[in-house]
């Protein structure tokens, strides 16, 4: 589990992202007056950023793969915590859905079969 | 500074917190999972104070994903960040550059959400009280809730699999996110293009797939934009 790089890289890696996310949050309020708009193209495509990578963060955890085949267990949980999600938008009941599923599957249902 | 003003932000962003607090405990699990110390995951939360990006990249650094590919999959999760800094800016215009830089570096999802509909409806507001009432509130929690997070991870058996909580608050964010059709085709292609490139090299599947959402998003915007025009 824990991780290749050593404590100098994990560092630098900290500073690197949080320099360039300080950039991206100062932009406009630092630059206003200077910098026009944003360019409507580019605003276009940032409306479509936090669903796209948000689903490319969470699908891949829900199917997974292990050495004999699709993770049964994810997938499931992940399925009963999309539902939850949908019908709540709550963050709690999301969590509780999701991990709750994944213990009585991993430890209650699928150990029974 | 105005006090009303500035409790009237810690008032606006405490149902927040309920779903604020969940996502740094697991920040700091994922840190910790990671093989970051303490002082790194806490330093990473007050460095970085940007969680979706903190947490992919904490997935990445498990992996052992090249650092440019760490780097370019953060800065692209917090570009959205920009959409929000040109829509606060011309009420932050009368500040002087410091004040502006230290309310920059508070600038998130919620603390953004939250000032721009308040100063869009109450026109006298001390904006910097209440922009510090809620950013300042969220910066606290999110920060004790990562150590919190850390210290929790020592305590837990790997079995429980606690690295799923991960997803499941990225999930509960994700909903809301598809709030329309192009924004529900982008997270359907972002996601479906992210299982299939998983297995890519150098772990660049979740810029892959960000990036094929992005682009699905805008060419369903264009199609159903044609459509609506076709039909009238």
């Amino acid at each position: 589990m824990a991780t290749s790089y050593g404590d100098p890289v994990v560092w630098a890696l900290i500073v690197v992202i949080g320099v360039c996310t300080y950039g991206i949050r100062y932009s406009f309020i630092g630059l206003f007056g200077y910098l026009d708009e944003i360019p409507s193209r580019l605003e276009r495509a940032l409306r479509y950023v936090p669903a796209a990578v948000l689903a490319a963060l969470v699908v891949p955890s829900f199917v997974t793969l292990t050495g004999t085949g699709l993770a049964v267990d994810k997938l499931v949980a992940g399925a009963l915590a999309t539902a939850v999600a949908w019908r709540t938008e709550n963050v709690f009941a999301t969590m509780a859905a999701g991990m709750g599923g994944l213990w009585l599957l991993r430890f209650g249902i699928l150990p029974a079969l | 500074m105005d006090a009303a003003a500035f409790r009237r932000g810690v008032r606006d962003v405490s149902p927040l917190l309920l779903g604020i607090a969940p996502f740094g405990v697991v920040a700091g699990i994922a840190a910790a999972n990671a093989g970051l110390s303490a002082l790194q995951a806490l330093g990473m939360s007050v460095i970085v104070f940007a969680g979706a990006a903190q947490l992919a990249a904490l997935e990445l650094v498990d992996q052992g994903a090249p650092f440019t590919i760490i780097v370019v999959t953060a800065v692209v999760i917090n570009l959205r960040m920009l959409m929000y800094s040109a829509s606060i800016a011309p009420y932050f215009q009368s500040f002087t550059a410091r004040v502006k830089g230290g309310l920059a570096y508070l600038l998130t999802d919620q603390a953004y959400a939250l000032s721009i509909s308040r100063y869009r409806s109450t026109d006298g507001v001390d904006r910097v009280a209440y922009y510090l009432g809620a950013g300042g509130t969220l910066w606290l929690v999110w920060q004790i809730t990562t150590l919190v997070g850390v210290f929790a991870q020592a305590g837990v058996p790997e079995a429980l699999g606690l690295e799923f909580a991960v997803p499941l608050v990225f999930l509960a964010l994700l909903v809301p996110a598809m709030e329309d059709g192009p924004t529900t085709v982008a997270g359907l292609v972002g996601g479906a293009v992210a299982v299939v490139a998983a297995g890519l090299p150098l772990n660049v599947g979740l810029l892959v797939g960000a990036t094929a959402g992005i682009l699905g998003g805008l060419a369903a915007e264009t199609v159903l934009a044609v459509e609506a025009t076709d039909g009238h």
